[in-house]
């Protein structure tokens, strides 16, 4: 394992003087922990890849109102379920994205609304265009939306690029906010089970004996229990009067207490490879404190594969919101996230009506696969010895 | 090696313990009792109950005790075989689950019967031939597995089983066996429908089982021993399937007893989507309508169900690994 030392000093070496190397072979022996994991991780294209996509999640959930053009709560009775409408990128030979208007009419044989694209009328697309107000990075008021039509939103003259859902939202400006809620509650519970994984996980490899083998035991029990049955019933105990906020932070709870024993493994056996190490021994023979031991000598060696278990720990916490959200158990009405919005997608009828309602499965798979993707790379970095 | 099963028996027995627990606090999570939901429920059909029989229920129930002594009554009564009543149903809660606690027990050893069908000659295919056509496909159909949830995996098998063919995939028996006793072709019917949802819940399982399979068969095909066995001429196949793969299997059991927590977690979400009668939709049911006895003696059963697998699982393991046998004796 390395010297923790040289992982407390990420700063790369000056370029001059007299380690300044110039091939290879020599940039390696004198780079720092952090500069050989770079390396190491920049290897994996698709783990950069995926780490790209991840951010680019986060930015969506950061500036939600400013991509959204709609309010996601407004909802219209006479514009429900319409289908997803066709961006044209070209007017003519001018670059003025646009989209027919759209005409509901009743299907003369079955009595059904449907909505027909109109081509005499054309709705141009604006950019940075005026819409509903909301605070910019929850601080600026603000009204400049990425994209927007001029004259407002009313139905004979909007945009619905995902189309609308059954009472007439706008499912694009929907899936926005969902995104937020959806990737927030991921990062709190996945940081609520990393503080759980790593005080229980570092205390069993710490002290070992009596400590180790309770906790064992209980991650143990834990881990041979089915959870879906058991989080469900705990969701569905929820007081049905709470506000958005109150179950927004019991479900992030209820799905951490999921996730910690993963992490509090991998905290562990880090923690038993490493008690034994000589610099370890000897910060212990200089007369260290126990925390000064472990959170200045021990920790800043196994970060990176904290990062990596944790990387790797966000998916099912993702996938549990959303599930238990998709049951009607999880986040309610008014709250958005994904699940809530695939709410709408569970009876087969509907959906074979009107397929756009399944979409917002689509970033949750995306999500999904980006963080393996990037755990896996992480992972792989995290030891840049090996091998 | 019997102190081994010991051990894990008296594991079993702890987690039993904690479900237990675990499922009496889902019962005694929603605000009010049994009594006060007993009174809502007479009021709303027309009927009052005085406070006179609200007192008397409350201590038929034992509901003014200590938490403690309630849930040691509620266990003397599981232990014998008495889960309470479903109120919702108004019927014993183990007449309302009947069947579908088999059911959901057969579906969830299917997946896992399929699951090890298809990981362990796909693992081996993937190792033997790496950076192959084929390898490459399970790679990406195992990244599949593992990106997609179970349920919107069904969900989208559902909705293209209605559109391209116009059928409905979900469920477990056609519709004119669905109230039949069972018999011959009703068994038939069951599995010609049982594979779809064994899919589904084996997906995940199958595509971590594969990268498992292939990674420890990986490590072996590059030992020395292997190199001996080809020089001395024995046959490609018999090299593989004799010395590494059946060393690479030993990790690969081992995580059965994970697996199998995860396949029942899963089987309850996917019969909700597929519409399967298994304990699932009722569980779903019972917690909506806040009906907990029926909800906790489902959590109850299917925490029972996993443990007593998991335990059968790791008897199997000591059966199939030396090493385990031998340590402690």
């Amino acid at each position: 394992m390395a010297e923790p030392g040289l992982a407390l000093d990420s700063a790369s070496v000056p370029p001059s003087g007299p380690l300044s190397a110039t091939t290879p072979e020599q940039r390696i022996f004198v780079a720092s922990q952090w500069q050989l994991m770079w390396w190491r991780f920049r290897k994996h294209r698709v783990a950069v890849a995926s780490a790209v996509v991840v951010v680019g999640f986060y930015m969506v959930a950061l500036f939600a109102d400013f991509l959204a053009y709609a309010d996601p709560h407004i909802s219209e009775a006479h514009r429900s379920l319409m289908p997803p409408q066709r961006i044209h990128w070209f007017d003519g030979w001018r670059f003025r994205p646009y989209v027919y208007g759209v005409k509901g009419v009743r299907d003369p044989q079955t009595f059904k609304r449907v909505y027909r694209p109109d081509p005499t009328q054309r709705v141009y697309l604006r950019f940075f265009a005026e819409g509903f107000e909301y605070r910019f990075l929850g601080l600026i008021p603000a009204r400049r939306h990425l994209i927007g039509v001029d004259g407002g939103l009313d139905a004979s003259h909007s945009i619905f690029l995902l189309g609308t859902d059954v009472q007439g939202r706008d499912l694009w400006s929907r899936l926005m906010f969902a995104t937020r809620i959806s990737l927030t509650i991921g990062l709190l519970g996945v940081t609520t089970s990393l503080v759980l994984g790593v005080v229980l996980g570092g205390l069993s490899g710490f002290y070992g004996g009596i400590t180790d083998t309770v906790i064992q035991r209980i991650i143990e029990i834990l881990r041979s229990i089915p959870t879906i049955p058991l989080w469900m019933g705990l969701a569905a105990a929820l007081p049905r009067d709470w506000s958005v906020l109150q179950v927004y932070f019991a479900i992030t709870i209820i799905i951490s207490l999921l996730g910690w024993t993963e992490l509090a493994r991998v905290v562990r056996g880090r923690f038993l490879a490493m008690r034994e190490e000589d610099f370890v021994v000897s910060a212990r023979l200089v007369g260290c404190r126990e925390l000064r031991t472990i959170f200045v000598h021990m920790v800043p060696s196994f970060m990176s594969h904290i990062i990596a278990a944790t990387t790797l720990a966000l998916p099912a916490m993702v996938i549990s919101e959303t599930a238990l959200s998709f049951l009607g158990l999880g986040l309610r009405p008014p709250a958005i996230s994904w699940g809530v919005l695939l709410q709408q997608a569970q009876n087969v009828q509907t959906v074979a009506i009107s397929p756009w309602l399944m979409f917002p499965a689509v970033p949750v798979i995306i999500v999904v696969m980006a963080f393996n993707f990037l755990g896996d790379g992480l992972r792989d970095a995290a030891d840049p010895y090996g091998r | 090696m019997l102190a081994y099963i010991g051990r894990r028996a008296l594991l079993a027995v702890f987690t039993v313990w904690a479900i237990s627990v675990l499922s009496f606090v889902v019962i005694q999570l929603p605000p009010g009792d049994y009594v006060t939901s007993y009174i809502a429920q007479m009021a709303s059909m027309g009927s009052v109950v005085t406070d006179e029989e609200a007192q008397n229920l409350r201590i038929q129930y034992g509901l003014g005790q200590p938490m403690y002594v309630q849930y040691l009554k509620w266990m003397k009564q599981v232990v014998q075989g008495n889960f309470g009543m479903s109120m919702e149903w108004r019927r014993p809660v183990t007449e309302v689950i009947g069947d579908r606690l088999w059911l959901t027990v057969v579906v969830s050893v299917a997946a896992l019967i399929l699951t090890w069908a298809l990981a362990l000659p796909i693992g081996i295919y993937s190792a033997v031939r790496q950076y192959s056509l084929g390898d490459y496909a399970a790679t990406f159909v195992g990244f599949i597995g593992l990106a997609v949830p179970n349920f919107l995996l069904a969900l989208v098998l559902l909705y293209l089983g209605f559109t391209l063919f116009n059928a409905h995939i979900g469920g477990l028996f056609s519709a004119e066996f669905l109230d039949a006793p069972w018999s011959a072709a009703k068994a038939w019917d069951f599995a010609k429908h049982l594979p779809i949802p064994a899919v589904i819940l084996g997906l995940a399982g199958t595509a971590q089982q594969i990268r498992i399979m292939r990674a420890n068969l990986l490590d072996e095909l590059r030992k020395p021993y292997v190199v001996t066995a080809r020089s001395k001429g024995l046959a490609e196949s018999r090299v593989i399937l004799k010395y590494p793969v059946r060393v690479a299997l030993n990790p690969f059991a081992s995580t059965i007893g994970y697996t199998l927590p995860y396949i029942v977690s899963g089987s309850i979400i996917v019969s909700i989507v597929l519409g399967l009668p298994t304990v699932g939709p009722l569980l779903l049911k019972a917690l909506i309508a806040q009906d907990m006895f029926l909800a906790g003696t489902i959590v109850l059963l299917l925490g029972m169900m996993t443990v007593i697998g998991t335990l059968i699982s790791d008897i199997l393991l000591v059966w199939i690994d030396p090493r385990i046998r031998l340590e402690d004796t």
